[in-house]
């Protein structure tokens, strides 16, 4: 590990304490939403279209409401229309009546999968055997798959009110092409035309699921006074509840949404699937009516992230600056338009700089899944073919893949391709940090070995966030926040208000409130909850403190003025007295203390990551080891270090994963063949090595404690980094994820190396 | 309504009886008819793990394992671990070494790691790593979840050793925290 | 005066101008005076609730959450970019 806040200059920050979640959840005690269970809960299933693309004639639900132990059917009938209302949800706009025929078809079933139909019965096997009794008819349509295929004239159209949005102006007719980005700066066909070496490939990733353990969830209970509450697992419960309240077309006053612990997200429990038909089918039967998806149910039903096809250009002069760059990305978005495009056109040059540059971005409708955003949503995709291709020029040029990274990187003063000029960031650190390394300067042996580099970038969002905390008699404070925990924030966040406090992190009780129990906060992403939420609870500790020093003011009779704060202690006029005195002494100074904040950060960050992998390729079977790892990231201030080595570890595991092996098959009618954790094959314990981090602190101005968002950036530089290494150990550059067995023989072989 | 079968076994050391249908998985048992839901469902078809228990000692998928199966056995589950509101070396070591982020998977892993390590307290890296491929993590990337296994087994070895010396020396008590003390 | 960048795809508009320096102390104000300069642009910035869905506006490099109110000083940057969203 290189430096950290470890030992310097605060007293709770960078230290690592036992999160204060932790015991519940060795135990088995922590109640993740499938756990709960309510007095006279019943179960709910889902019917899900067996077609990719198919019109839904009709529905007859009559002989699933005639089975005993059956409660309750649901169908489109019972969600209100909502023609194309576009609703802000904090973080991007949603189409309500594209997000409404996702959680329920409503004319065509969009891919196979989607959800058409549910139960609720007194349990799941009775509802399941109900959900065989819905006959729907369907009139099958041709499906598209493929997202070139998707995106010429005269493929089937998924949606006919789709039209292509180029920043405002839409196309006039109906395409497949939801968004049209383009980016220029500069004269990029004269660059090309002056640069010494020219390199232009093109790439394909498979779509790859976010691949969370736990299923979606949701309980509803539509109580008799006509209040809905959801029990879900959800990144966002403000979220959730605005979702669920706009899709049913209910008061958000009338919708609570209980956050329980979450069993993973990555982005994919953002958006509502299971939330407002539990509640349609509590409102039709009474009780409380529980949720919970099959693994092969979110695998075909939630997610994934894009699959993309894109090209780039990059052009650089012999004395190794870049001059010129050209990006064509396509991303498949699913069935309904996505969001990851705009940020893969944002990302793909973001860590260099590059006078001139073209960037054309193409968001494109298949028949598959919805697509969501997954850690970093549109970044990763875009770096492997960007990195793989400055790799190659680096190569070309006889120079080293650090050096020439190094004299192109993105710094404080670049202006980037999509506009704006950067502040103070870190890449070149992460840079100089990989050069420094062990693992870089230990010389990789041994036959079928490569090492391979790439670099990553992520925005940090911003975004809103609530806290408040009652100071307790013992000099303890209970924090209420709103962001729901899924790796540890809840310490992450205490941290800060104790470190404010000068009180230690064991001696804050932090808490994650329901709806109705803190002020709003936006969701679990976009790497802003330390950010965000930090800083909530840092105004928080602010507001304590000036309080505090009010009632130390007036427990010695003195002016508020003339007190002064050292770490816990409150001093004035040769006066003395801790924070858990004072803390004592409130009932006799004015009564309760409680702080509270409410923050909407508009300055967020930007995170830089450098990874390092050596590979040893089978020449006989093409398989993939990775011998080392390492990564490498800026990440402003590490807040609870072993919390943020986690998230590079576990960001950089998934990109391995995304790399070598995860992929969705599908056959030639559109049905995934892979919907199971057997066969979409995620890393397990016995496919990594022990991973490596070093943590690079360039502290954000932009928070009191310079925190940077770290947990997206990891997944970025993996894919690139390891096919990079796959070129040193083989010779073949790849140019298609996953880089399985298969697919790198077919290329070692067709090159004869 | 199913045709339900009565089952007696031990559950947690304590002898459990329950009703169950033949279609039932024990996972459900454990989680639907006992209220022990700290066993998890992340797949149903033994895939993840997430549902690990101990079936008279060895660690079994629950999903896997039906109700009316389970006659006579002697199982393990999550809530069996701690003991007298004392966390188990494993517990604490996954708290110390920050080996849990989202922590749905944790109790799987714990149950495993504790089938391994009852069995060898000094397991390689190489074998850890083995033992746990039937048990995904999506969050940590492992790494950290291979420590805490390391950490544990070094306490739990420290105990064992602890105790056949307390043994030799005739009634000297060897208490958990002198085993952690001796393990760093 | 706000230096304002146009996107590329909205240079249709703009004759191919690239960017303008821009009286304006909001960003309601902006486009007022992008629309103003270049008729048509207002069209493609906001819709009936605001910024257009779909539409983030950077003033010196931080995104505003503030929308049309959003403060622009006298020698700021403003950017039209795609929105972004997290994971």
């Amino acid at each position: 590990m290189s430096s950290t806040t470890e030992g310097t200059k605060y007293k709770v920050i960078g230290t690592r304490p036992v999160r204060h979640d932790g015991a519940d959840k060795v135990t088995g005690r922590a109640v993740y939403g499938a756990d709960l269970r309510l007095s006279g809960m019943v179960r709910g299933r889902i019917l899900r279209s067996p077609h990719a693309h198919a019109r839904i004639k009709s529905i007859d639900t009559s002989a699933a409401e005639q089975l005993p132990g059956v409660l309750a059917v649901a169908t489109r009938n019972d969600l209100p229309n909502l023609k194309d209302k576009i609703a802000n949800l904090g973080e991007g706009a949603v189409n309500l009546a594209h997000l409404s025929a996702n959680v329920l078809a409503h004319d065509k079933a969009l891919y196979k999968g989607h959800a058409v139909a549910a139960v609720a019965a007194i349990n799941n096997h009775v509802a399941e055997e109900a959900l065989a009794l819905i006959k729907v008819d369907y009139e099958p349509l041709p499906a598209v798959m493929d997202l070139t295929e998707a995106m010429r004239d005269g493929a089937p159209l998924l949606h006919d009110d789709v039209h292509t949005n180029s920043m405002g102006k839409k196309s006039e007719k109906p395409s497949n092409i939801s968004t049209h980005i383009h980016f220029e700066t500069g004269d990029v066909d004269d660059a090309f035309a002056k640069a010494d070496v020219i390199v232009e490939r093109e790439f394909r990733t498979a779509s790859v699921h976010q691949g969370y353990i736990e299923p979606h969830v949701a309980t509803a209970l539509w109580n008799a006074d006509g209040h809905l509450t959801v029990w879900c697992a959800t990144q966002g419960s403000f979220t959730a509840r605005q979702q669920t309240s706009e899709l049913l077309q209910i008061p958000v006053s009338r919708v609570t949404v209980v956050p329980c612990e979450i069993g993973g997200g990555f982005g994919g429990k953002i958006a509502v699937y299971l939330e407002p038909v539990a509640a349609i089918l509590s409102r039709k039967c009474g009780r409380p009516v529980q949720l919970v998806m099959n693994r092969d149910e979110v695998f075909e039903g939630t997610g994934p992230t894009p699959g993309s096809a894109t090209r780039v250009k990059l052009g650089a002069t012999n004395d190794g600056k870049l001059v010129a760059g050209e990006a064509w990305l396509a991303y498949d978005a699913g069935a309904f338009p996505g969001g990851m495009i705009g940020p893969g056109c944002m990302c793909v040059f973001s860590c260099y700089e590059f006078p001139n540059a073209r960037v054309d971005g193409y968001d494109v409708l298949v028949n598959k899944p919805k697509t969501q955003a997954y850690r970093a949503p549109g970044a990763t995709q875009a770096a492997f073919a960007c990195e793989t291709v400055i790799d190659e020029l680096a190569e070309r040029l006889g120079v080293d893949p650090i050096e020439f990274r190094l004299n192109n990187a993105a710094k404080e003063g670049t202006r980037r391709v999509d506009g704006p000029v950067y502040p103070r960031v870190g890449l070149v650190e992460t840079l100089e940090a990989a050069r420094n390394s062990e693992h870089w300067k230990t010389p990789l042996e041994g036959p079928h070995r490569g090492r391979g580099i790439a670099s990553g970038y992520w925005f940090n969002i911003g975004l809103k966030s609530s806290a408040a905390a009652n100071v307790n008699p013992d000099g303890t404070v209970s924090l209420i926040e709103g962001s729901t925990d899924i790796g540890g924030t809840r310490a992450s966040i205490a941290m800060q208000l104790a470190e404010t406090l000068g009180i230690r992190a064991e001696d804050v009780k932090p808490r994650v409130a329901d709806t109705d129990g803190v002020g709003y906060t936006d969701v679990t992403g976009g790497s802003r909850v330390t950010f965000a939420t930090g800083m909530a609870a840092h105004e928080v500790g602010l507001d304590i403190q000036r309080q505090m020093t009010e009632r130390a003011a007036a427990l010695w009779e003195c002016d508020v003025e003339s007190v002064e704060v050292e770490g816990n202690t409150y001093k004035a006029n040769g006066n003395s007295i801790t924070f858990a005195e004072l803390a004592g002494k409130l009932g006799q100074t004015g009564g309760p203390v409680v702080g509270r904040a409410a923050v909407d950060p508009q300055g967020s960050s930007h995170g830089f990551g450098t990874h390092l992998v050596d590979v040893e390729v089978d020449p006989d079977t093409a398989k993939v080891t990775i011998l080392r790892y390492t990564a490498i990231q800026d990440v402003g201030t590490a807040i609870h270090p072993a919390y943020v080595e986690g998230q590079m570890q576990g960001g950089a595991v998934q990109g391995i994963g995304w790399a070598l092996n995860e992929e969705y098959f599908f056959d030639d009618q559109g049905h995934m063949q892979n919907a199971s954790y057997l066969d979409y094959r995620m890393p397990t314990s016995l496919d990594v090595p022990m991973i490596d981090t070093i943590i690079v602190e360039v502290p954000n101005p932009a928070h009191p404690f310079g925190v940077r968002g770290v947990g997206e950036t990891p997944i970025i530089a993996p894919p690139a980094a390891i096919a990079n290494a796959i070129h040193g150990a083989t010779g073949v550059r790849m140019h298609e994820l996953p880089m399985s067995p298969p697919r790198l023989w077919a290329q070692m072989n067709k090159n004869g190396s | 309504m199913a045709k339900k079968t009565h089952v007696t076994t031990t559950i947690n050391g304590q002898q459990v009886e329950f009703l169950c249908e033949a279609r039932q998985s024990l996972l459900e048992v454990l989680r639907d008819v006992l209220h022990l839901t700290g066993s998890k469902e992340g797949c149903n078809n033994g895939n993840c793990g997430a549902c690990t228990v101990l079936l008279d000692g060895l660690p079994v998928d629950s999903c896997l394992v039906l109700g009316v199966e389970v006659e006579a056995a002697e199982i393990t589950t999550i809530e069996g671990v701690a003991q007298d509101s004392c966390l188990h070396p494993i517990q604490q070591c996954f708290l110390e070494d920050a080996a849990l982020q989202c922590g749905v998977c944790t109790p799987g892993f714990i149950m495993t790691a504790k089938a391994l390590l009852d069995r060898d307290p000094n397991p390689s890296e190489e074998e850890i790593r083995f033992q746990l491929a039937g048990n995904l993590c999506r969050c940590t990337g492992y790494d950290k979840i291979v420590r805490a296994v390391q950490d544990a087994g070094q306490i739990m070895g420290n105990q064992r050793g602890a105790t056949s010396a307390a043994a030799q020396a005739n009634g000297s008590r060897a208490s958990k925290a002198k085993a952690r003390a001796g393990s760093k | 005066m706000a230096r304002v960048f146009i996107p590329a795809q909205w240079r249709d508009l703009s004759g191919g101008t690239a960017d303008v320096q821009l009286e304006g102390a909001t960003v309601a104000q902006i486009i007022d005076a992008l629309d103003a300069r270049f008729p048509g642009m207002a069209a493609r910035a906001r819709d009936e609730d605001g910024i257009a869905a779909g539409l983030a506006v950077s003033i010196d490099d931080v995104i505003t959450s503030r929308g049309l109110r959003a403060k622009v000083a006298a020698d700021s940057e403003v950017h039209f970019l795609p929105a972004i969203g997290g994971g």
